[in-house]
C-alpha cells in the first residue's frame, strides 16, 4: 500500500487530507511544520508528498528545494498545497520541482485522482 | 634758547619739504608713475581726519569727559569697516561720473542740479570755516605755549592789530602754499596727487610726534604705565575722571557721538576728497579698511595716560598738555617735534579742506553763474581754463580770510572740540541726501534740497546761535530762556527735550527733520527724466553693464567740441581726450564738418566734469549741440530692460528651482504610491489566504460528509463541529476586515461616552473566563481606581480588551496560566494591563505584533498542539480603535514572564 505524507499547519486541513487519503486506501503520515516533515520523510521514506507552501519554520517551498537537491528523495512525487492564488507562486512551485500544484479550497475529488494518477504513474 | 626764529624757521623748512613732495608727486604724476598708487598711501591720507583737534583736543576731552574722546575715532572705524558696502560704490560712483566734490556728487545724484549743488556748497562753507579758524588756533596757540611757557599762552586778540596778529599771517602763508601746490593745473579728474603724497606724509609726521610725547611721558617721566596708574590710583578724583559715566548725555551721548563722527566722515569735505575724489583705485579700500582703523588705534594709544599726567602735574589747559608736559621736563627737541606734529595736523586739514572747499566755490557757485552769462561761451575765442584757476586762488585765499575772521571775531569762546563737534553735526547734514541717494532710486531732487535745508537750518539754530550767544554777540537768554522767552524753542531742549549733550540732541532733531523730509517730499514729487538716469546710475553702479552706456543723443561737429574743451579746459587736457579718435583732423573745416561721435561726446562732458562740475559740464555740451540733446528715454529703457531682464531672470530660476522641487516631491509621492500599492496587494494576497484557510476545511469537509454515506457518525458529528466552527472563524475575519478598513478610512462611528474603564473590564473578564470556563487559568484582577472614568465608545473598547485578554490566554504557559489584569492611574491617564505568564515577545518583534496578519513564530506553540490561530488582525484592530480614542497601545514585558499589554486613555476631562 502506498504511503503518502500530508504537510500543513492547520490542523482541520490535516485532519481532512488525512481522512480523505486513507478513505482513499493509502496509508497516511502528517506533519505540522517542513522540519518535522523533512525528519518523516527520512524516517519512512514515503511514495508521495501533499505539501502546503506556508508553513512555520521551514516552509513548503524550502522542503521542496532540499528534497530536489537530496540523493535518495530526488525523485518523490509533490503535489504542492497553497491558499496563496499568485501566479508566480505557482510557477515558482514547478520551477523547484513540484509535479502538480493544487490550490485551496480544492476539490477533494479531484484532489484524489492527482494523487492516484501521479502514484500510478510512478509504480514500478 | 628757544628762539622765535629757530621755531619760525623749522616751521618753513617743513612746510618747504612738504611742497617739495607734492611737486615730486605731480611730476611723477605727469610721468605716469605715480607716486600714490599704494594703498598704504591711500590709507594715510584718510587719515587727515586727524586734524589739530586730534593732536591737541583729544586730550583736552580726555581731561574733561573721560573716554568719550574715542567715540569720534569708534565712528571712521565703523565706517571703514562698512566700506565695502557704502565708499565702494561712491568710488566707483566717482570714477564714473567724474565727481570732483560732494556738492558734485550730491547735485549729479539729483539729476545735475546745479542749484543742489550750490546749496551743498554754501551749507559747506558755513560749516567749515569754523573748524579751519579751529586748526588757526591751534596752530597760534601752541606757537604762543611754546614761545611763552611756563608763563600762560594768553593771547588776547583784541589788544593787536591783525597784522600784529599771528593766525593772520599763519593763514596768509598756508594760502600761498595751497595755491601754489592745490591750483597747478586744472586737469580732466580734478586728483592732486602731489597734494595726497603731502598729506601723507603729513599724516606719518603727526602720528610720529605723538606716538614719541606718549611714549615720552609714559616711560620717561613716569616708569611706564603701571607706575603712572599707580600714581593716579592715590588720585581718586583723577580715576572717577576717566569713567565711562563722564561722556556727556549718558547712553544717548554715546550713540549719538558715534554717529555723529560715522556720518562725518563720509560728509567732511576733506574726507569726501581724499576717500573718493584722490582714490586712484578701487581695491585700495581693501587695506585702508583695516590700516586706517589701525591709524586711528596709535595715535589714541597714549591720549589718557598724556591726559592722567597733565592732570597729576597741572600743567594748565589740557589741550596743550602734549606741549607742556616735555616742556616742563626741560627738553628742547621733543617740545619742537610736537610743535611741528601739531603744524603737520592743522595744515593737513586746512590744506586738503581749502582745496575741496575752493574746488566747489568755482564748480558749484561760480561757474554756473558765469554760464548764464551767455556771451562767455558763445564767444568762441578767448581761454576760459585760466579763469577758473584764477577763481579757485581768489576762493583759496577769502576762504583762509573767513577762517581767520571766525578765530579772531568769535573762535575764543569755544573749546577746540567744541568747534570740531559742531562742524561735524553740520556737515552730516549732507549724510541724508548722500546716503539714501545711493541706496533709493525713490529720492528726488526736491525732497533732498527741503530735508538739507531743514536739517541745516535746525543745526544753525540749536548749536551755531547758542555759540554766537556765548561768544556775547547775542543774548544769553536765548539759550538759557529761549528766544521771547518761549522755552520749548530754547536752541538746547527743543520741544523739551532735555537731558541730552547738545550735540545728539541737535544730531537727533536735524536728522529727524531731514529724513524725514528727504523720503517724504521724495514721495510725493516726480524726478525729471535726467534726474531718473542718474538715481538709477547712482543706485545701480555696482551693476556692470551700466559703465559704457552714453546719455548724448544731439548731433554736434568733433569741432565744436575740441573749441569748447580748449576753451574751458586748455590744449593739454583737449588732446587727451580726441587722442583715442584714430584720425586727426586735417584742417580745420573738415573738423567742423565731421559729426562728433556718442563716445567722444561722452568723453567730453566727463572731462569737462571732471574740472567743473557735471552740472556745468552738462550746461555746456548742450550749448554746442543740436536737436534733442540727453537721451534720457533709452538710457532709462537700457537700465529697465537690465533690470527687467535681471528679475526675469530670478523669476526664472526660481520657477525652475520651484519645478525641481515639486518634481521631487512628485517623485517621493509616486514612490509612497508604489509602496502603498505593493502594501495593498499585500494585504489582498493575505486576506485572500487567511479567507481560503477556514474555507478550505470546509469545503473538504462537505464534500467528505457529501461523497462518503456511510461515514461513521462520531466522525459526521467531529466534521460538521469543525465546520461550523471553520464558518465562524471565516464570519469573525470578515468582521475584523470590514473593520479595519472602515478604522483605516475613518469610516467607524464611535459613539463616545463616559465609561468606567474599571467596570468595563470587569465584565469582559467575567465574559471570557465563564465562557471558557477554565478552572486551571489563575486569573487576578487589580482596580487601584475605581471609577476609572475615560471617554470612550464602551462596545469598541469592550472588544479591544476581550482581543487582549484572549491573547494572553492564547500565549499563557499551558501548565499553569496565569493572567492578571489591572486598572490604575498614571498622571492624567488610567492605565489598564493585561499580563501572562507565557514566553513574552522578544522586544524586537513587540512593534511588529501590531502589523497586519503578523504571527509570531513561536516554537513551543507549534508542536503538538498546532501554532494558536488568531486572524492576525485583533491587534492592529484594538491599536487602531485606541489611537481613535485618543490613547496609546504597546507590548511590553511583564513581571510575570510574559508579554504585558498596556491601553492608555486619558482621564475624562469633566472629573
Amino acid at each position: 500500500m502506498a504511503n503518502v505524507l500530508v504537510v500543513d499547519d492547520e490542523p482541520n486541513i490535516l485532519l481532512s487530507l488525512e481522512y480523505l487519503m486513507s478513505h482513499a486506501g493509502l496509508t497516511v503520515t502528517t506533519a505540522p511544520d517542513g522540519e518535522t516533515a523533512l525528519q518523516r520523510i527520512a524516517d519512512s521514506s514515503p511514495d508521495l508528498l501533499l505539501l502546503d507552501i506556508s508553513l512555520p519554520g521551514i516552509s513548503g517551498f524550502e522542503v521542496l528545494e532540499q528534497l530536489r537537491r537530496s540523493e535518495s528523495e530526488r525523485h518523490l512525487p509533490v503535489i504542492m498545497l497553497t491558499a496563496h492564488g499568485r501566479e508566480v507562486e505557482r510557477e515558482k512551485g514547478f520551477a523547484l520541482g513540484a509535479d502538480d500544484y493544487v490550490t485551496k479550497p480544492f476539490s477533494t475529488q479531484q484532489l484524489v485522482e492527482k494523487v492516484k494518477a501521479l502514484l500510478a504513474e510512478r509504480a514500478p | 634758547m628757544r628762539g622765535d626764529w629757530v621755531v619760525i624757521g623749522t616751521a618753513f623748512c617743513y612746510l618747504a619739504l612738504l611742497f617739495m613732495v607734492a611737486a615730486w608727486g605731480d611730476r611723477r604724476a605727469e610721468q605716469g608713475r605715480s607716486l600714490i598708487g599704494s594703498p598704504t598711501v591711500y590709507a594715510l591720507s584718510i587719515a587727515v581726519y586727524c586734524t589739530a583737534w586730534t593732536f591737541y583736543g583729544s586730550v583736552g576731552r580726555a581731561a574733561q569727559y573721560g573716554p568719550s574722546f574715542l567715540l569720534i575715532y569708534l565712528g571712521p572705524t565703523l565706517a571703514m569697516l562698512l566700506a565695502p558696502f557704502t565708499l565702494r560704490k561712491m568710488v566707483r560712483i566717482a570714477a564714473q561720473q567724474r565727481i570732483t566734490s560732494i556738492a558734485d556728487f550730491i547735485s549729479a545724484r539729483y539729476g545735475k542740479s546745479s542749484r543742489l549743488g550750490a546749496l551743498v556748497a554754501i551749507m559747506a562753507l558755513i560749516t567749515i570755516t569754523p573748524y579751519i579758524a579751529l586748526q588757526l588756533k591751534a596752530i597760534t596757540v601752541s606757537h604762543a605755549v611754546l614761545m611763552n611757557y611756563p608763563l600762560g599762552a594768553d593771547i588776547t586778540l583784541e589788544n593787536e592789530r591783525f597784522w600784529m596778529d599771528r593766525s593772520f599771517w599763519i593763514a596768509m602763508v598756508l594760502a600761498v602754499f595751497i595755491i601754489l601746490f592745490g591750483t597747478r593745473h586744472l586737469d580732466a579728474s580734478e586728483r592732486h596727487e602731489g597734494m595726497v603724497a603731502a598729506i601723507a606724509v603729513e599724516s606719518l609726521v603727526k602720528l610720529i610726534a605723538f606716538l614719541a610725547v606718549g611714549v615720552f611721558v609714559t616711560f620717561i617721566m613716569f616708569a611706564g604705565p603701571g607706575a603712572l596708574l599707580a600714581e593716579v590710583a592715590a588720585t581718586p578724583a583723577l580715576i572717577n575722571s576717566m569713567r565711562l559715566e563722564n561722556v556727556p548725555g549718558g547712553a544717548t551721548g554715546w550713540v549719538g557721538m558715534l554717529l555723529l563722527a560715522f556720518l562725518a566722515f563720509f560728509t567732511l569735505p576733506r574726507q569726501f576728497q581724499v576717500l573718493v575724489v584722490e582714490n586712484v583705485d578701487e581695491q585700495h579700500l581693501h587695506r585702508a579698511s583695516w590700516l586706517f582703523p589701525l591709524y586711528l588705534l596709535l595715535i589714541n594709544l597714549f591720549v589718557i595716560p598724556i591726559a592722567l599726567a597733565g592732570l597729576l602735574l597741572g600743567e594748565g589747559d589740557p589741550d596743550s598738555f602734549v606741549l607742556t608736559l616735555p616742556l616742563s621736563a626741560g627738553l628742547e627737541g621733543l617740545p619742537l617735534l610736537v610743535f611741528i606734529g601739531g603744524l603737520s595736523a592743522a595744515t593737513g586739514m586746512v590744506i586738503v579742506e581749502t582745496i575741496a572747499l575752493s574746488t566747489m566755490v568755482s564748480n558749484q557757485l561760480i561757474m554756473p553763474l558765469l554760464l548764464k552769462v551767455k556771451h562767455l561761451y558763445i564767444e568762441r575765442h578767448g581761454r576760459l581754463a585760466d579763469w577758473l584757476l584764477n577763481i579757485r586762488r581768489i576762493a583759496i585765499l577769502l576762504i583762509l580770510l573767513m577762517g581767520y575772521l571766525y578765530h579772531a571775531l568769535i573762535g575764543d569762546s569755544y573749546s577746540l572740540v567744541t568747534i570740531g563737534l559742531v562742524s561735524f553735526a553740520g556737515v552730516a547734514q549732507f549724510a541724508p541726501a548722500l546716503l539714501i541717494g545711493l541706496y533709493w532710486r525713490g529720492a528726488t531732487r526736491q525732497g533732498a534740497t527741503l530735508g538739507l535745508l531743514a536739517g541745516f537750518f535746525i543745526w544753525f539754530y540749536t548749536l551755531l546761535l547758542p555759540g554766537f550767544a556765548q561768544s556775547g554777540w547775542l543774548k544769553e537768554t536765548l539759550i538759557t530762556q529761549g528766544p521771547w522767552e518761549i522755552s520749548w524753542l530754547s536752541p538746547y531742549a527743543l520741544l523739551g527735550l532735555s537731558g541730552w549733550d547738545i550735540y545728539t540732541h541737535s544730531l537727533f532733531w536735524s536728522m529727524l527733520v531731514n529724513v524725514s523730509l528727504l523720503i517724504g517730499v521724495s514721495l510725493f514729487t516726480r524726478p525729471t527724466p535726467l534726474e531718473q538716469t542718474q538715481a538709477a546710475l547712482f543706485t545701480e553702479a555696482m551693476h556692470p553693464n551700466l559703465q559704457t552706456t552714453s546719455l548724448w543723443q544731439g548731433e554736434t561737429t568733433e569741432g565744436a567740441l575740441h573749441a569748447l574743451l580748449i576753451r574751458y579746459l586748455g590744449s593739454m587736457a583737449t588732446q587727451r581726450v580726441f587722442a583715442s579718435q584714430t584720425a586727426q583732423p586735417d584742417t580745420e573745416t573738415d573738423a567742423y564738418q565731421r559729426p562728433a561721435s556718442k563716445a567722444l561726446i561722452t568723453r567730453a562732458e566727463q572731462a569737462l566734469a571732471g574740472s567743473l562740475g557735471s552740472a556745468s559740464a552738462s550746461v555746456l555740451i548742450n550749448s554746442v549741440l543740436r536737436g534733442e540733446a540727453v537721451d534720457v528715454e533709452s538710457v532709462l529703457t537700457i537700465l529697465d530692460t537690465t533690470s527687467q531682464a535681471l528679475e526675469y531672470n530670478r523669476q526664472l530660476e526660481q520657477k525652475s528651482q520651484e519645478l525641481a522641487r515639486v518634481g521631487e516631491e512628485l517623485r517621493s509621492a509616486n514612490e509612497r504610491l508604489r509602496e502603498l500599492d505593493r502594501m495593498k496587494d499585500e494585504f489582498v494576497a493575505m486576506i485572500s489566504h487567511e479567507l481560503r484557510t477556514p474555507l478550505t476545511s470546509i469545503r473538504s469537509f462537505a464534500e467528505i460528509l457529501r461523497d462518503t454515506p456511510d461515514i461513521a457518525a462520531d466522525k459526521r458529528q467531529q466534521f460538521l463541529s469543525i465546520m461550523v466552527l471553520e464558518s465562524q472563524r471565516l464570519s469573525r475575519l470578515i468582521e475584523e476586515i470590514l473593520d479595519l478598513a472602515r478604522l483605516e478610512s475613518g469610516r467607524l462611528t464611535m459613539k463616545p461616552v463616559a465609561v468606567d474603564l474599571t467596570k468595563l473590564a470587569k465584565q469582559s473578564s467575567d465574559a471570557i473566563f465563564r465562557l471558557h470556563d477554565e478552572q486551571s487559568v489563575e486569573f487576578e484582577f487589580f482596580a487601584e481606581a475605581s471609577p476609572a472614568i475615560v471617554t470612550a465608545d464602551p462596545d469598541r473598547l469592550e472588544q479591544v480588551i476581550i482581543n487582549l485578554l484572549e491573547n494572553a490566554r492564547k500565549f499563557a504557559a499551558p501548565r499553569h496560566p496565569n493572567i492578571r489584569l489591572s486598572v490604575y492611574p498614571v498622571d492624567n491617564t488610567f492605565q489598564l494591563s493585561v499580563e501572562d505568564n507565557g514566553p513574552g515577545i522578544p522586544p524586537s518583534e513587540r512593534e511588529n505584533v501590531f502589523e497586519k496578519f503578523y504571527q509570531l513564530q513561536l516554537r513551543e506553540h507549534t508542536t503538538e498542539k498546532g501554532r494558536p490561530k488568531g486572524s492576525g488582525l485583533g491587534l492592529p484592530i484594538s491599536r487602531a480603535i485606541i489611537h481613535h480614542l485618543g490613547g496609546k497601545l504597546w507590548a511590553t514585558e511583564s513581571p510575570l514572564g510574559g508579554t504585558k499589554m498596556v491601553l492608555e486613555l486619558p482621564k475624562a476631562s469633566f472629573m
